[in-house]
């Protein structure tokens, strides 16, 4: 099995390993199994948005609109909480997942039809999402009183000693792990991100990948964007701004090339945790929460610097020392 | 002029004129926007057309236009900056950390311009030095630079700005005209000059149609870029200076979002995302676009974020539209 | 049509009539007709530009054909995409292995039809263990859980093999399977393809070796300037009749090699080497001379020239330039001592698809054309029709794309733009691969041009006639080191041959 565990992933289970050895230096407490299930928990929405920008950066794309997809579609889950307080819950979490979704189809179907740069589609839906929860919500909040209890009770619910909100992202974990792993799906993404080109012969439809690729994405944006909203109790234009910036470092740092095909579910995780760990230790090391954001910024230049040496290709062995004695 | 016959030893310089090449740009498709937008607000706000409003107005974008001339020359060689916002507000908190320790405002300057540079210097070292994609490396500089105001401002703020400094973003050259617009106009003829008719210029376009074949040509890859990155770190720092001054504060959330609207602009312009082609008179006229637009709909009270939506509907339509247009006339030829 | 005894019992397993292809300004494939018939191989002949690569992206369902037809069996087919062509039993093995690197040669074998498990999923173990059976029947023995990155060319090509074995493809396009390979697995393909060959599978054999097509092939097909000019079986024909068809012209009147008095030494490269692609270079270029590079592909021949121009760094060896010890860390220091490189990949390296004609031509001397710094465009236009008109150029205008010309036009302003630089050595690296005849004869005869106004002359080229054809002397390389030394008058292609391939002279 430690065959198949490649470099790029051990290394981060080092680095995280480290991090958290120097955390308990100045502050044991933080290792205690209820801390770091805690620190987990922080960390679970990170992660299910990590496997969704994981799957469209395979694909040698990009989605800037995560989070204003997650802002938009839990805006809309509490909006249907606070008019409708008797539908249950799973009914308003299948709505922010469509919701998600369809916005997701919307980026995909530009980049694939359109074959406009990915880059500039979601930095376009980027600011369109954001202003359309303008235009539904007015402005306004939505705070913790409009909402119903079980609306805000589900990812804190403790299941087997655990929040809910952990298990759902386990399960996304092991969900996308057989999608990427065992499934053609899954599969065409790396080969449409390793080699376009190539992906042709195969028969494989790259539009399409791609497409399948960003609706992967816009669900998960759309599941977080419900558990962001019940468990913050809050939802205002401004929810998870700039997260999408979290989002594409926890990638970058776990590892996945921007440059499309090489990535792993264990990566995406271990690049959110990583990500997780800090901002969760700073405030018990003493260290400003304000240094967080530059924090993240130098781990992830140097974690995109450690990827490129390590991608970078060894140069074709024209000489061949064996046979020339 | 118009002998298209293929004798070989008499290949004609040009087929078209100067005049048809320009009809058929898309900075005349801009213009005719422009001037459209124009008439639309003179018609739907009669104070749209009093001199000072329209200076007034000359302020949504004079900022974002100065990072915008660099960010250009950047994307149309094939390379991104998303960290100028990030520049700005790190020169931005230099400058009030200056201010506290009583410097005046021409060490100001000095220091505003010196954090852009650095922070262009960094980013060009890691993307060109080490070979690494600008559009990684500048997310974490984004990162970065703007965490660093957070470290040093967390959520106070620096203010008072000597009255001199005021001047940048506030103070007048002649009449309405301000000298952020002064400085905007100065500056687009200096990048439409370098970027048309200098050596330089030809060479970004090099660069960004065809890395490896320009390197083989000759041409000093690294370096180019480098320069480039250089220049929209001092543009970022400039833009700080003016913004900065305008504001009379400094919050470590200043210019939030900004390189998106700059890249907007850029595209908008008509520079092709993926590098290669685009002019400085499209950004100019892209400039002006959003500024009236932002002015217009100020005008008519509509909130600042129904204005960016429109801002996306128009980056992705801007580049949607020709492909649906092309299509269109495929179909009707077939 | 030409009927014998074994076509007309057997029926194709895949048949193309009157196929027409054309591009903007080009027209690719006109009224083209080819069957392949089942445990048969028949020889796709043609030079580079004739067609040959269009056809196999119609049969292949890349590009769909304007006119024409396409049969399997007895029902017409179309193949609106890859898929429905690998669907129909169509399966090619490409030139330059498409295939994906980041992933497991298992996965590579069985991508988009992998075994999947009763819950629907990916059932690795079979498809690994599919994956060795396969690789045993192309006759291979390694493991297929590794990465293909780690696999070199010959062993990328018996992954493909073994990917047209597992989708039981019925029809096998090889496109110059042999060209990077070396001589033992050179053999070890022509078995496979007798084994495929004995499975009935139906083979098309792009190839532009003569010995080749004619140990392996059982038909032949010529194609010229996208049409079919000749086809039938190799028993019948000779190598000389078919480099005629192909040709379109006897061979010896190809080559415009001129007498050019020799003069002294002008470069001499000495001690050259690279850490993993090259080793003790040493060679002098005299003036007016034109000195041939000979070697396979990947014989290291690209990578040393690139060193010597400062692309990659060399980790020891001297160039000395008219006596002149030269350090030169980059192309631009290269243009400015004086030697310029022509790069082999015209699209990727050479031309600035995007950028007009005449920026293209100017682009290394805009020093000389502008004044300080500011662009002269009245100068550019005037360096840029000197050097066009003296290559023949076709085109428009000057100011139009390089990226609308043809290959061969592509080329000439490549050339244009690094002899305007007026250096005293140049490089041609591959000058006349992909592009038609015409312009390969204007190039060629250009270069003599060039060495009797006393240039001097490197010119890398895997064409064995372009090499005797065209060269005073030429070097050999292999495997990163110079495997031999020939002068004109004693060049034979079977020297070049043996030396390019590590053959011992024969007892």
């Amino acid at each position: 099995m430690a065959k198949f565990l490649k470099n790029r992933e051990l290394l981060l289970v080092g680095a995280i390993t480290v991090l958290l050895a120097l955390i308990t230096l100045r502050f044991p407490p933080f290792v205690a199994p209820a801390n770091l299930a805690r620190v987990y928990n922080d960390t679970s929405i990170l992660i299910i948005l990590a496997l969704g920008q994981m799957a469209v950066i395979l694909t040698r794309c990009i989605d800037l609109s995560m989070a204003a997809n997650l802002a938009l579609s839990g805006m809309v889950a509490a909006m249907l909480n606070a008019a409708f307080p008797g539908l249950p819950i799973p009914l308003i979490i299948l709505a922010a997942i469509t919701l998600g979704t369809a916005l997701g189809m919307i980026n995909g179907a530009l980049v694939w039809k359109l074959d406009i740069p990915p880059i500039v589609v979601t930095l376009g839906t980027l600011t369109i999402y954001r202003g359309l929860i303008f235009l539904l919500s007015g402005g306004k909040w939505i705070n913790a009183h409009q909402m119903s209890d079980a609306f805000k009770a589900l990812p804190r619910d403790e299941l087997v000693g655990f929040p809910v909100l952990s298990w759902l992202s386990l399960v996304m974990i092991g969900l996308i792990f057989l999608l990427m792993s065992r499934t053609a799906l899954g599969r065409a993404f790396y080969a449409v991100g390793g080699n376009p080109h190539a992906a042709v012969y195969t028969g494989i439809d790259v539009g399409r990948t791609r497409f399948s690729a960003y609706c992967l994405s816009g669900a998960l944006a759309g599941l977080s964007g419900y558990l962001w909203v019940s468990r913050y109790a809050v939802a205002y234009v401004d929810i998870a701004a700039g997260f999408e910036l979290d989002i594409i470092a926890a990638c970058v740092i776990g590892g996945i090339s921007i440059a499309g095909g090489i990535g792993s579910v264990a990566g995406a995780v271990l690049g959110a945790l990583f990500l997780g760990v800090i901002k969760n230790a700073l405030p018990v090391i003493n260290i400003s929460p304000f240094a967080q954001m530059a924090i993240s910024g130098m781990v992830i230049i140097i974690a995109v610097a450690v990827n490129a040496r390590a991608e970078r290709r060894k140069g074709r062995v024209i000489l061949r020392k064996a046979e020339a004695v | 002029m118009a002998e298209t016959h293929l004798t070989p030893r008499n290949i004609p310089d040009r087929l078209e004129g100067r005049g048809a090449r320009l009809l058929k740009s898309w900075e005349s498709l801009l213009f005719v926007v422009a001037c459209l937008i124009f008439l639309g607000n003179s018609l739907a706000s009669p104070y749209f057309l009093d001199p000072w409003n329209l200076s007034d107005a000359t302020f949504n974008f004079t900022e974002k236009a100065m990072i915008a001339f660099a960010m250009a020359l950047v994307i149309i060689a094939g390379e991104i900056d998303l960290s100028v916002a990030s520049v700005i507000a790190l020169a931005s908190t230099a400058m009030g950390y200056a201010v506290q320790l009583g410097f005046d405002t021409p060490a100001l300057v000095a220091i505003g311009l010196s954090v852009g540079l650095l922070c262009g210097a960094i980013n060009g070292l890691l993307i060109t030095g080490l070979g690494l994609p600008s559009i990684v490396v500048t997310i974490g500089t984004m990162s970065l630079f703007r965490g660093l105001s957070f470290i040093i401002l967390g959520d106070q703020a620096f203010t008072g700005y000597p009255d001199s400094f005021s001047w940048f973003g506030q103070g007048y050259v002649w009449w309405v005209f301000s000298f952020e617009f002064t400085l905007f106009v100065v500056l687009a003829v200096v990048y439409g000059v370098v970027l048309h008719k200098t050596n330089f210029g030809r060479a970004v376009y090099a660069i960004g149609n065809n890395q490896t074949a320009a390197l083989f040509s000759g041409i000093r890859v690294g370096r180019i870029k480098f320069i480039l990155f250089l220049l929209t770190g001092l543009m970022a720092g400039l833009a700080s200076i003016c913004l900065t001054s305008r504001l009379g504060s400094t919050r470590p959330s200043i210019a939030l979002g900004w390189e998106l609207e700059v890249v907007t602009m850029v595209v908008l312009g008509g520079v092709n995302i993926l590098g290669g082609s685009g002019t400085i008179p499209g950004v100019v006229l892209a400039a002006l676009i959003m500024g009236m637009v932002t002015f217009g709909f100020g005008l008519l009270n509509v909130p600042g974020i129904v204005m960016s939506i429109f801002i996306g509907l128009l980056l992705i339509s801007v580049i949607a539209l020709p492909i649906l247009w092309r299509r269109a006339r495929h179909r009707l030829a077939h | 049509m030409l009927q014998d005894t074994l076509t007309s019992r057997i029926k194709p397993a895949i048949a193309l009539k009157g196929i027409s292809k054309s591009f903007p300004g080009v027209k690719a494939l006109s009224d083209v007709s080819l069957s392949l018939y089942p445990g048969s191989v028949t020889a796709l002949i043609g030079e580079n530009g004739a067609g040959k690569s269009t056809l196999v992206k119609i049969l292949t369902g890349i590009y769909q054909p304007d006119q024409g037809t396409i049969s399997v069996g007895d029902q017409e087919v179309h193949f609106p995409t890859a898929l429905a062509a690998a669907r129909a039993g169509v399966t090619a093995i490409h030139q330059e292995t498409v295939l994906f690197d980041e992933l497991s040669v298992a996965e590579n074998i069985f991508l988009g039809h992998a075994p999947r498990n009763r819950f629907g999923l990916i059932d690795w173990k079979k498809l690994n263990a599919d994956a060795r059976a396969l690789l045993a029947r192309a006759g291979a023995d390694f493991d297929p859980t590794i990465r293909l990155r780690d696999l070199g060319i010959a062993r990328k090509h018996l992954v493909a093999i073994a990917r047209a074995l597992s989708v039981d493809a019925q029809v096998v396009i090889m496109d110059e399977p042999t060209a990077a390979l070396s001589h033992k697995e050179i053999h070890e393909l022509y078995a496979l393809v007798e084994r495929l060959k004995a499975d009935g599978k139906a083979i098309l054999f792009i190839s532009h070796k003569f010995d080749e097509i004619f140990r392996i092939a059982d038909r032949y097909t010529v194609f010229r300037d996208g049409t079919m000019v000749d086809e039938g079986l190799i028993a019948d024909v000779s190598q000389d009749k078919l480099v005629r068809l192909m040709v379109g012209r006897a061979v010896g009147s190809v080559y415009p090699k001129k007498e050019v008095a020799i003069g002294e030494p002008i470069l001499t490269v000495s001690g050259y080497r690279h850490p993993t692609e090259f080793e003790d270079i040493n060679f002098e270029l005299r003036r007016g001379e034109i000195l041939g590079f000979y070697g396979l592909v990947g014989a290291g021949r690209s990578e040393f020239m690139q060193s010597l121009i400062g692309v990659t760094r060399p980790s020891a060896g001297a160039v000395r330039l008219d006596g002149e010890v030269l350090v030169i860390r980059s192309p631009s220091e290269a243009i400015r001592s004086g030697i310029v490189y022509v790069p082999e990949e015209r699209g990727r390296q050479g031309a600035i698809i995007g950028l007009p004609i005449f920026q293209n031509v100017t682009l290394p001397s805009l020093s000389r054309t502008s004044r300080s710094g500011f662009l002269k465009l009245a100068n550019e236009f005037a360096l840029a029709r000197e050097y066009t008109s003296r290559l023949d150029l076709r085109a428009a205008s000057l100011d139009q794309d390089v990226g609308t010309l043809s290959g061969g036009n592509q080329q000439k302003v490549v050339i244009a733009k690094w002899l305007a630089t007026r250096p005293k050595v140049i490089i041609l690296d591959e000058p006349t691969k992909g592009i038609d005849i015409g312009s390969k004869a204007a190039v060629h005869a250009f270069m003599s041009e060039l060495a009797s106004e006393g240039l001097s002359v490197i010119m890398v080229s895997s064409e064995i006639p372009e090499i005797m054809g065209m060269s005073d002397r030429v070097i050999v390389m292999r495997e990163g080191r110079i495997a031999g030394r020939f002068e004109r008058a004693e060049l034979t292609a079977e020297k070049l041959v043996r030396a390019a391939a590590g053959i011992r002279e024969a007892a």
